[in-house]
């Protein structure tokens, strides 16, 4: 038997009050992280994919979440049953986070510096120099000239350097499993593809596990280890990257990865999905 | 920054404008005589009349009339019918007080405004939040003069202590503490009544601005570094939510001035206030228009400074 | 589940709130009793007492049996008054509100249709009143007029209207550059109706709210007004009214104060929090939960 998991969900299920009544968002997902690994939740919007990633440090607001059943297994210890000062250790200590939206995910009234300087000393006391260690991590996350930028307020960034800023942010605590919310969706695509390069190296430099929440497919290829595509609050389809991408077994799996343009391919249209079909199945 | 400032300045220019036209038709435009003594008073001689309407140009077309006592009131030759004494003179003796009366009273409405809001914030959606919603209501609902007679009906039966005036009569002080300390009892009754509807109404904004604040990413982006709630609050969401409260600051001050009429009236607090009152008892004419033509003007140069001071709490107005 | 309309969703909402419904109760009981006097003013029925039958052997008596609140200083009857009182400071908060609103949607509709200049100048003009301290303003109006309920009401409404033009403004401006408004313009239609049917419904909740909110303000500032002998004149009742006439006999005869004072904390209560829970109910964002 190897190892335990760095992160081990089991069954989760997540409810939201409504109005109308309770709404079931993700209705018992299962899936593991190990230390190192990368995991790519695939879905469409609505999936249950973002709510399951911000479940795992219960960043839902509660309420009107509700965890009527599962477990949430970090390094062994169940997050949902955690004391909050536990919980706080983990956020940002143990699991790590960067949003879609860069531009509303920095607090504009701070500077770049400040926000940083707020993680490290919260979860890395034993810094001495907090500027350095800050002006180190900009540097990683490939941000040119650090020492002045780290006095900038979020707005005097592009979206693209914000993106870094967080990701450095995140870093910086040393996590040991980051979480990133569709980090690229908000940026150009050309920003897209410089971000997603540095997470990759990132990875390989710094042995983390990433979980990385996507809607596109053609962003996971050399980046997972492994993925789980949501479907309205399920896993319908888990297992080895190469083995989803290339032999996908369900058919929602399939019509997400028939969506992807390939350079080359004759298609006359963009291919859409048959829900019909795919709620009958 | 300097764009921000010489827009905003020229802007209250242009109100400026309209607050005197205001103040002055107020008067003017309002249908009945035009004398304070009603048309057909026998006592008053056409003597008088004639000299009443030479005083304030009532003979002129009504463009001049507001152009002549605009430059009246500037130069202390628009005068009170009741002492003749220049109105801007008498306006002047009454603004100390009031300064003192209304700006303890902004003081308090912030610091528990603030408090408040802060704690409903805080407690949204449980029994605490909806505790200090009514109470915050019941403040808005009080009618001042009602409050004020049974504080002062409670507080001079029980302590027998005096809370009239701006100090008390014929007492002598040993020294400059006691002179302080007897102006301050003078004042905090009337400030913290006066204060009630802006703490209301500044909890109010606080709250609202503040959940506003905490649905924002930065908050869940804060929550994610592991910070404790008094931390997300405190700093990131509060910092966030100071736009309202210090515009706010501008709108209390119309409700603060406007209820200082009674309050003053009634504490017998020499200030703007009363002095309105007199004004309107008294029919004086011209201190009315120069009263709510100065006021006003004051609140304006109020919501100038509160411009200026959210420009330096937020740096995105900062580099505008 | 079945599918319910906005409208629906909001009255909904406002049902399953405690507060709302408490003070809803308030506000019809409110009602009824200020019908009730009115029609009993009308065809002279004294219930529970004349109010304005003065009996100076009689005056200044506490609360008894005979007189539930107490007498005032002409012997009449506080219990009487204070209820004869209610359909004048009910009025004056309706009606005021009603002037508020008249002229809040005219100015907010032409402001947000016109644009340009004339929305410059109308917005400008409200960040003027708005400077003025409110009651100061209202109180050199009606002294200048003269007190009376017409001219107090008016008055008010002309003073409180800055509000409500702004959210109709703010909503005009909205619609005119709506992806539907577009549309029809664009396909040789005229904006003007598209405009003026869409903009009832979406501007009609917090217009709402803001003129429940503005009725009790309105009653306070009448009251505050008779406080200073400028609101509506004896020997007709109203609640602020009483509590003038009281206040040279404070230490004397509290229950001239007291109970008046009372009616009015009351019913303004009652006006503010369904105000506030109708606009808990009506915002998309539920806050609460």
């Amino acid at each position: 038997m190897e190892n335990p998991p760095l992160l081990d969900v089991r069954d989760l299920k997540i409810q939201f009050s409504t109005d109308d009544g309770p709404f079931d968002a993700v209705k018992g997902v299962s899936f593991t992280v190990s230390k190192g690994e990368t995991l790519a939740i695939v879905g469409e919007s609505g999936s249950g994919k973002s709510v399951t990633a911000l479940s795992l440090t219960r960043l839902l607001p509660s309420p009107p979440a509700r965890y009527p059943s599962g477990e949430i297994l970090f390094r062994g210890e169940n997050v949902l049953k955690m004391p909050p000062k536990r919980l706080r250790e983990i956020r940002g200590g143990g699991i790590a986070y960067i949003f879609q939206e860069p531009s509303t995910s920095l607090n504009p009234v701070y500077t770049i510096r400040s926000q940083i300087a707020e993680a490290i000393k919260l979860h890395r006391p034993d810094v001495k120099d907090v500027d350095s260690e800050i002006v180190k991590w900009l540097d990683a996350v490939g941000i040119v000239n650090p020492a002045q930028r780290m006095n900038d307020y979020p707005h005097q960034l592009s979206g693209g350097m914000q993106q870094r800023a967080m990701i450095a942010m995140a870093l910086s605590c040393q996590p040991d499993l980051l979480v990133a919310d569709e980090p690229t969706t908000a940026l150009d695509v050309t920003i897209q593809a410089q971000i997603l390069d540095q997470l990759r190296e990132l990875r390989a430099k710094l042995d983390m596990a990433i979980i990385l929440i996507t809607h596109n497919f053609a962003i996971i290829r050399g980046l997972c280890d492994k993925v789980a595509v949501m479907f309205r609050g399920d896993i319908v389809e888990y297992g080895p990257a190469d083995d989803v991408l290339s032999r996908p077994q369900h058919p929602y799996t399939r019509a997400l990865i028939d969506c992807i343009p390939r350079l080359g391919a004759r298609q006359e249209r963009l291919r859409t999905i048959d829900y019909e079909a795919l709620t009958k199945s | 920054m300097i764009a921000f400032l010489v827009r905003r300045l020229l802007i209250s220019l242009v109100l400026m404008f309209f607050i005197s036209l205001i103040s002055f038709f107020i008067v003017t435009l309002t249908p009945g005589s035009p004398y304070p003594w009603g048309e057909m008073n026998p006592k008053v001689s056409p003597a008088m009349k004639e000299n009443f309407r030479k005083q304030f140009h009532l003979d002129e077309p009504l463009i001049q009339q507001y152009w002549l006592n605009m430059r009246d009131l500037f130069t202390g030759n628009l005068r009170s019918i009741k002492d003749g004494r220049p109105v801007i003179e008498r306006i002047g003796e009454a603004i100390p007080p009031t300064l003192a009366l209304n700006f303890t009273s902004i003081l308090i409405a912030l610091s528990f405004g603030l408090l408040f809001g802060v704690w409903s914030a805080r407690t949204v959606g449980r029994w605490q939040d909806t505790a200090l919603s009514v109470l915050m209501f019941a403040f808005l609902a009080l009618p001042t003069f009602w409050v004020s007679y049974l504080a002062i009906i409670g507080i001079t039966k029980t302590f027998g202590l005096p809370l009239l005036g701006t100090h008390s009569f014929s007492l002598e002080y040993p020294n400059a503490l006691s002179r302080f300390l007897d102006y301050a009892w003078h004042l905090a009754l009337p400030a913290t009544i006066l204060a009630l509807a802006g703490i209301a109404s500044q909890s109010r904004y606080v709250r609202a601005s503040m959940l506003e604040s905490l649905s924002e990413d930065y908050i869940r982006t804060a929550r994610s570094k592991g910070l404790d709630e008094s931390t997300v609050h405190y700093k990131h969401a509060l910092r966030n939510s100071l736009r309202p409260v210090i515009t706010g600051i501008g709108a209390l001050l119309p409700a603060l001035i406007g209820g200082s009429i009674i309050i003053e009236t009634i504490f017998a607090y020499p200030g703007i206030g009363r002095l309105g009152y007199q004004a309107v008892l008294e029919r004086d004419y011209p201190l009315l228009v120069a009263l709510n033509f100065i006021t006003a003007a004051l609140v304006l140069l109020g919501n100038l400074i509160a411009d200026v001071l959210y420009a330096v709490v937020d740096p995105r107005v900062r580099l505008e | 589940m079945e599918p319910r309309s906005p409208a629906q969703r909001v009255f909904a909402r406002f049902r399953s709130d405690r507060i709302a419904i408490l003070s809803t109760a308030v506000i019809v009981l409110l009602l009824v009793t200020a019908l009730v006097f009115w029609i009993f003013s009308l065809t002279g029925i004294d219930f529970p007492a004349d109010p304005n039958a003065t009996n100076l052997q009689a005056k200044l008596q506490p609360p008894s049996f005979e007189h539930w609140l107490g007498t005032d200083n002409l012997g009449r009857d506080v219990l009487s008054r204070v209820l004869h009182g209610s359909y004048i400071s009910l009025t004056v908060g309706f009606v005021a509100v009603a002037v508020a609103l008249g002229i809040g949607v005219g100015v907010g509709a032409i402001s947000g249709y016109f644009g340009g200049w004339v929305d410059n100048t109308l917005m400008r003009i409200v960040d003027s009143i708005i400077c003025f301290p409110t009651f100061f303003l209202i109180l050199s109006a009606v002294a200048l007029v003269g007190p009376s309920l017409l001219n107090i009401v008016i008055v008010i409404g002309l003073v409180s209207w800055t509000q409500t033009a702004r959210l109709v403004r703010a909503e005009f401006l909205t619609l005119r550059e709506s992806q539907y408004v577009k549309a029809a313009r664009s396909l040789g239609q005229n904006a003007v109706p598209i405009i003026f049917r869409h903009i009832l419904p979406n501007a009609a909740a917090p217009i709402f709210v803001t003129a429940v909110i503005g009725i009790p303000e309105a009653i306070l500032t009448e009251a505050g007004l008779s406080y200073l002998g400028f609101g509506v004149q004896p020997p007709q009742a109203t609640w602020g009214n009483i509590i003038a006439d009281g206040k040279s006999y404070i230490l004397d005869a509290w229950w001239l104060i007291v109970f008046p004072g009372i009616a009015i904390f009351i019913s303004a209560l009652a006006f503010f929090l369904a105000g506030d829970a109708l606009r808990r109910a009506s915002s998309s964002k539920s806050e609460s939960n």
